[in-house]
């Protein structure tokens, strides 16, 4: 009798161990698709050979759209108590996230020295949107700049030389009126450059902001400067583009459908995120360039694009499998797959030195070109509140691009309101 | 007998009243509560702050755009649908040639969602190569960024609102005209009466009714469709097609400012509330109903 | 007819004829689209090759069959519950006299203006306290009492004679027997119109289910369409109007095949 309850409670012990080995750590992982192409499927290998590779974890790939619908669907998820244990966000939420108390930096979890080392890894350009307070909040990973394309064709047309694009502010200008072309009613057939203002021309704006030199916040993202006479100035040179020397489109121009209108020839230059090459590569008939955004004072674009964070309402065990996971998804070698495979920029500089990232530049040298401009590049816009200051911004910009307020007076009113957001946002 | 007839009746009713009160007349109070308060940060509650949403939005521009936009939508797409609507049940429903091709014509956009075809109307916009531009430029008239020209962009979005919802209300004026007795038809030519009398006099009274409840879904929807803002303009360029829910959803789900959407729903709702009066009091004057 | 009613004729049948062609042009240019080279997609050459390729791509890019499968549950459990409830609701507001009743049926109609499109922010709220986000129950509760349900169902049973009421209490049936039996049946037009209107109204539902879900797993196939065809790429209409195509599938051709049947229904439903 003994014996038998005796092997009973052994086999139950037994048992009872193995559904504990067997209980795995599952982290539900929200991730943005902003370029086409098989991401989905990319991230699902990625989540299956993590998987493989460390069986008590289970990843689950949650596609949750744009980058703004991302941000609500893991803000909702947490105010309802049921957050993503990690999630690719925009590198401008950090302040958010780190206001609605969602996130937890990477020095809590990232504690080894191993660890330390890896977050040291990342190009500083774009650790500056992910890192506030001495903590770092967020880790890149899917990240982008502005650069300009071009159409050789179109160049050579105009009597241009097709293998060297504008370098300056003038230069752009002077290019653009020689490939603007019109037909006999006046109207044009052709522009000659295009810079997209729908959606998040805040974006587009530092691209001419940071080459005239100027900020637009500060580091901790409590004051804006959009009020200082350079970021006037760079403005001016945006509307005037469109209203004064008539190489752009007035108006607001649709981000979406820029990339159709110079696949169309409609277009000779444009300025769009890097993220969009292969797109560019695989529908453009003609040849084309990629080169770095035009320098007024220097060089300079803004970083884009999104970061993993790790989120505060799970339990320390989905933490650390959640950091494995993004170690695991950073690592030379799959940061170069990522990078070639989408268009973005390889987020640390030992990926652009493996075999596989150094034979695609060879092959495709424009690939490049986004990752030379980040040495001159600063970081996106990003305040507390960010959504509303940013909103501010871009409606100034668009009523400046439409001619419904002087680029000073835009200007003057966004500050104004960002900074009414901020006072009440402390 | 009377008493449990009323439980009988109050129980058939109480399904249903309790999801309306949960979804519908809760909210409402809801709306009105929270419009008083701050928004909830971090954890703590929300404060009692009177009338400061309703401060802040009096001086809010975008709130002053989104409401000006949405009367100004309004005043566009209901009489204009409704108006397309009768036109269009008349064709059907005449002898004309290729009526039920024509029938099916005018109700597909019912059936795509708006977010299926707001896409669609967005090549039709595009400047330079899109469709519209490819048939103005048959007429040598010049380039225009429709969308982007906070001129045009909402009476693009109204022509689009239209377009959506005319075909819906041609059904139910065709039911109605179907129940017209043809009679009243022959003896109106008989004596002698044009077309356009016999629509004035008999016809369009007659419809009053289908009338009444399409002004009802027109008005809702013009304060409830968002869907192609969304897609095509996000509210710009500069806010010239941002309408009210539009607002309220960016400030509620994109600023996480729930006190003040609360705000802006409370003018949302009185709108809708004071359509509702305005429409009933009306019925009460035209129209006999059971 | 004289000449010139017979021009006047013509110009009316050219006129209808180009308004249904104006009409009909976003779901043609669709299928252009949807069937040709993205090359194709803003130049019409009558020439150009056929493919299939914009419907593999699309049909790769997003899990469309789990979207559909989503609308389909969302659409026939918002129904369901609706016919119910309302049949009941309006049974008691034709048939039964009780206290409070003319208030009860205000409150009804107030839901017919204010719609819970409306009030998102509070009923985002209330299921995120319900715990239900994130599921598709959570789109449909909102909307399962509907008024204009109420509304129709309350004018058309009070159509129904008195006499088939008494007679079939005469044969000792309860009230909810007499409902089913009787009145139920005589009320089959109304729930045909009334459920082509539900099925057409949630099927194309966008804003409340975006708020409302985060995964897959509720997500409807608006919220899927929406979520796939925006992207820092740009629009690639070739496949977006492929992915249109694919999910409004169902809803047209039912509506192809039974366009007669809908149009008698809601004439004999007597919408008026």
């Amino acid at each position: 009798m003994k014996s038998i309850i005796g092997r009973a409670a052994t086999l139950a012990a037994l048992a009872l161990a193995a559904l504990s080995a067997a209980a795995q750590t599952e982290i539900s992982f929200y991730y943005p698709v902003a370029v086409g192409g098989p991401i989905t499927k990319i991230v699902d290998a990625y989540a299956a050979d993590f998987e493989k590779e460390n069986p008590a974890i289970k990843v689950k790939p949650i596609y949750a759209g744009t980058y703004q619908e991302t941000i609500v669907k893991a803000l909702t998820a947490h105010k309802s108590g049921t957050p993503p244990v990690t999630s690719v966000l925009l590198s401008t939420d950090m302040f958010t996230l780190i206001d609605e108390d969602a996130i937890v930096p990477f020095d809590d979890i990232a504690t080894s020295a191993e660890d330390k080392a890896w977050i040291k890894s990342f190009y500083p350009a774009f650790m500056a949107n992910s890192q506030t307070g001495g903590k770092t909040w967020g880790i890149p990973f899917q990240r982008s700049t502005i650069v300009l394309y071009w159409n050789k064709e179109l160049f050579k047309e105009a009597g241009l030389d097709p293998n060297k694009p504008p370098a300056t502010w003038r230069e752009m200008l002077d290019y653009a009126q020689k490939l603007t072309k019109r037909d006999a009613a006046g109207n044009a057939t052709q522009w000659g450059l295009q810079i997209p203002s729908s959606g998040f021309p805040y974006w587009l704006f530092q691209g001419l902001t940071t080459p005239n030199g100027v900020e637009l916040m500060n580091a901790t993202g409590t004051q804006t400067y959009f009020d200082k006479p350079e970021v006037i100035e760079a403005l001016a040179y945006w509307v005037d583009l469109g209203r004064r020397h008539k190489v752009m489109s007035t108006g607001v121009i649709e981000w979406g459908t820029t990339p159709k209108d110079f696949f169309e020839r409609k277009i000779a230059m444009m300025w769009t995120t890097t993220g969009n090459l292969t797109n560019v590569r695989n529908n453009a008939k003609f040849d084309f360039g990629v080169a770095m955004l035009p320098a007024s004072k220097r060089r300079g674009s803004p970083t884009g694009g999104g970061n993993f964070y790790v989120f505060k309402k799970s339990t320390k065990e989905q933490q650390q499998a959640a950091l494995k996971f993004i170690k695991f998804v950073t690592t030379p070698e799959r940061a170069a797959q990522w990078g070639i495979e989408t268009g973005y920029v390889a987020v640390r500089p030992d990926a652009w030195e493996t075999a596989k990232m150094q034979e695609y530049v060879k092959g495709f040298p424009v690939a490049a070109v986004a990752r030379d401009q980040l040495q001159f590049s600063v970081a996106e816009l990003s305040t507390h509140d960010n959504q509303r200051v940013t909103k501010a911004l871009n409606d100034g910009i668009q009523a400046a691009l439409t001619g419904a307020k002087t680029p000073e007076q835009a200007m003057k009113d966004a500050q104004a309101e960002a900074a009414r957001i901020l006072r009440a946002a402390r | 007998m009377r008493a449990s007839a009323a439980i009988h009746g109050w129980l058939l009713l109480l399904p249903a009243a309790a999801l309306l009160a949960l979804f519908t007349h809760w909210p409402v109070v809801g709306t009105l509560w929270d419009s008083f308060h701050a928004t909830p940060k971090g954890g703590r509650a929300a404060p009692f702050v009177g009338l400061e949403n309703y401060q802040v939005m009096v001086a809010d521009e975008v709130f002053w755009r989104s409401l000006v936009n949405n009367l100004w939508y309004a005043l566009g797409t209901i009489p204009l649908s409704i108006a397309l609507a009768i036109v269009m049940a008349l064709w059907v429903n005449s002898a004309m040639r290729g009526r039920t091709w024509l029938r099916m014509a005018f109700f597909t956009p019912t059936v795509l969602p708006m977010i299926a075809v707001a896409n669609i109307w967005l090549f039709f916009y595009t400047p330079q190569y899109g469709l519209l531009e490819q048939f103005t430029s048959l007429f040598g008239m010049s380039s225009r960024n429709w969308l982007g020209d906070p001129q045009t962009a909402l009476a693009c979005v109204t022509v689009v609102a239209i377009w959506k919802e005319a075909g819906f209300f041609m059904i139910f004026y065709l039911a109605a005209l179907q129940s017209i007795p043809p009679s009243l038809g022959e003896a109106a030519a008989l004596e002698g009466a044009s077309r356009g009398y016999y629509f004035r006099r008999v016809v369009f009274p007659l419809l009053m009714p289908t009338t009444l409840f399409v002004l009802v879904n027109a008005v809702i929807n013009s304060f409830r469709l968002v869907d192609h803002i969304v897609v095509m303009t996000r509210g710009g360029p500069n806010n010239a097609t941002s309408l009210l829910l539009f607002h309220v959803y960016q400030v509620g789900f994109s600023f996480w400012d729930t006190g003040y959407a609360a705000a802006l729903t409370v003018v949302l709702l009185f709108i809708l509330a004071s359509c509702a009066v305005g429409q009933f009091v009306f019925i009460d004057k035209r129209v006999h109903y059971q | 007819m004289t000449r010139s009613e017979d021009i006047a004729r013509l110009i009316e049948t050219g006129a209808a004829w180009l308004l249904g062609f104006l009409w009909i042009l976003p779901l043609a240019y669709a299928f252009w689209t949807a069937f040709h080279a993205p090359e194709y997609s803003t130049r019409f050459a009558l020439a150009a090759p056929l493919t299939l390729e914009n419907f593999r791509r699309a049909w790769e890019a997003a899990p469309f069959a789990r979207y559909f499968l989503n609308s389909f549950m969302l659409v026939t459990m918002v129904l369901g519950a609706q016919l119910v409830l309302c049949t009941l609701a309006g049974y008691a507001f034709a048939r039964f006299e009780f206290r409070g009743k003319d208030i009860a049926f205000f409150l009804v109609l107030v839901q017919l203006m204010i719609m819970p499109d409306v009030l998102i922010v509070e009923n985002y709220r209330t299921m995120s306290h319900l715990g239900i986000l994130d599921s598709i129950p959570a789109i449909g509760l909102p909307y399962m009492a509907s008024a204009f349900g109420i509304f129709l169902l309350r004018q058309t049973f009070k159509t129904v004679p008195r006499e088939l009421d008494e007679a079939a209490r005469v044969e000792g049936a309860g009230p909810l027997e007499i409902l089913w039996k009787v009145y139920v049946p005589l009320a089959r037009p109304v729930y045909l119109a009334f459920g082509l209107v539900s099925v057409s109204y949630h099927w194309n539902n966008f804003l409340w289910p975006l708020i409302v879900t985060n995964s897959v797993n509720s997500r409807p196939v608006t919220v899927g369409l929406q979520v796939f065809s925006s992207g820092d790429q740009g629009i690639d209409w070739s496949v977006i109007t492929a992915a249109t195509l694919m999910t409004s599938a169902p809803l047209l051709i039912g509506f192809l095949l039974f366009q007669r049947q809908f149009v008698q229904s809601f004439m004999r439903a007597g919408i008026k």
